[in-house]
């Protein structure tokens, strides 16, 4: 297909704020209820469960846009040559740790997935609290979805950051600049939100 | 009494099939001395370190003043010009290398066609030629042509390319200059009347979308070109475009 990588790079641009963004954001939301117990989470899990059209939603707002962006993605991770060690400038280290990190959430996101929705999906799991605390009850594990929800709130924090420049609504070198505070803002508090609901588990 | 000597490590290269090997020579210092100078000393007495003759290291150098872009070489890992390096200023020894993103001719002469190439893809020119007299274009307001001068000041140099971490061989990434060039020739009042043809040639594989926002070009662009601010302008344009072709516009031309 000639002459569609503008197309897809900028479907992928798009897709990584909307939905994926929005996504994790609220996924990492639902998970805080852990921190008030068990109860508080079950009760906000099962209504996330029970939506209407729950396979659609799944299908066209997680698993395809994740699907399309991870493949594009590893590409684009594949195309680069790195060079921090030679130009160690900030923005080329942002750079590096986009792709980075993308490949460090795409493992978590693999495995999260499979531990989680698809046992629950197969009927070897219930989705409750305790399916979390257990997962979580081995340090192990526990440290891979702490260096996982990193990875992942970090990618979409600096994704954030590109998606405005790709979409020209940030053009400037002040208006950038504002733009990395506020997405390190950005990446703070969802960082904050996801690890303190990995805790409450523990 | 003995001479001051200045140690050049050099990576050398004798055609473009042949692998690159590395080779050292000293040379007479002699004050304010650039990179350009020291290696007409080498070309005046081929004499390497080890006191072996040797071909003359080749380079491509023109201007001499910085402003042609033809001396860009890998000076102690830091891409730039020849003719603005001066020994005084580096740290010895000094190693010089061809830059890699480019093919090797020789030694440090380096082929910057594709450069070329891309301004012609993106139409990097005014055409002001008609079957009859076009007349005076429209007039460009003075304030704009001295913002407008500062993106013309691009010299095809190829630095912006060499620091790009997506402009190699595995990518056919067209790279910062020509996007810069775009916006410039988008910004005259007469090219601007090309403007679509342009955005479109960025539009098509191994153009705007390449970019990856590292930024390293605004950091080593020698004439201080705001190469990031034009690709996020272009970004702004491109996508604007793009949706002018999807969904047709009543001022799409």
């Amino acid at each position: 297909m000639e002459n569609r990588e503008f197309f897809y790079r900028r479907l992928h641009s798009l897709l990584g704020v909307v939905p994926i963004g929005l996504f994790l954001v609220q996924h990492l939301i639902i998970n805080h209820f852990a921190v008030y117990g068990p109860e508080s989470f079950n009760k906000a899990a099962h209504f996330m469960e029970s939506l209407p059209f729950r396979y659609a939603l799944e299908l066209f707002v997680i698993f395809l846009p994740i699907l399309f962006h991870a493949v594009l993605g590893v590409y684009i991770v594949f195309v680069a040559k790195n060079n921090v060690k030679r130009y160690g400038f900030f923005r080329n280290w942002m750079f590096f740790l986009q792709r980075i990190t993308g490949i460090i959430t795409l493992v978590f996101i693999v495995w999260h997935v499979w531990q989680t929705r698809v046992q629950i999906g197969l009927g070897n799991e219930e989705l409750d609290f305790s399916l979390m605390e257990s997962i979580l009850a081995s340090p192990a594990m526990f440290w891979f979805y702490v260096i996982g929800v990193v990875s992942t709130t970090f990618h979409f924090a600096n994704g954030l950051w590109s998606f405005l420049v790709s979409w020209g609504i940030t053009v400037t070198p002040r208006s950038q600049k504002i733009a990395t505070y506020a997405t390190l803002i950005v990446f703070l508090a969802v960082t904050y939100i996801g690890i303190r609901a990995l805790f409450a588990f523990v | 009494m003995a001479e001051e000597k200045i140690t050049l490590i050099i990576t050398r290269q004798d055609s473009p099939e042949s692998d690159s090997y590395q080779e050292t020579f000293k040379v007479n210092y002699r004050k304010n001395m650039n990179i350009i100078s020291a290696l007409m000393e080498i070309q005046k007495n081929p004499v390497n370190a080890n006191g072996e003759n040797r071909p003359p290291v080749t380079w491509e150098s023109n201007c001499l003043e910085e402003v042609c872009g033809a001396c860009s070489m890998v000076i102690n890992g830091e891409p730039r010009q020849a003719c603005s390096t001066l020994v005084d200023k580096l740290e010895q020894p000094i190693t010089i290398e061809p830059m890699s993103t480019f093919p090797v001719v020789r030694d440090l002469v380096i082929d910057r066609s594709r450069m070329f190439d891309s301004l012609k893809k993106v139409k990097a020119w005014i055409p002001i030629d008609g079957t009859y007299d076009l007349g005076p274009g429209p007039r460009m307001p003075e304030k704009k042509r001295q913002w407008a001068y500062e993106l013309s000041k691009c010299m095809t140099c190829g630095v912006c390319l060499e620091a790009c971490p997506n402009v190699n061989s595995k990518s056919d990434f067209i790279g910062p200059a020509p996007l810069s060039q775009v916006r410039l020739f988008n910004a005259h009042p007469t090219g601007e009347m090309h403007k679509s043809d342009r955005l479109n040639a960025l539009m098509e594989d191994g153009g705007i979308s390449g970019c990856g926002n590292s930024q390293n070009c605004v950091q080593v662009c020698p004439k201080g070109i705001p190469l990031t601010t034009s690709i996020a302008a272009l970004n702004r344009d491109t996508n604007l475009q793009s949706f002018k072709n999807f969904f047709g516009s009543d001022n799409n031309y």
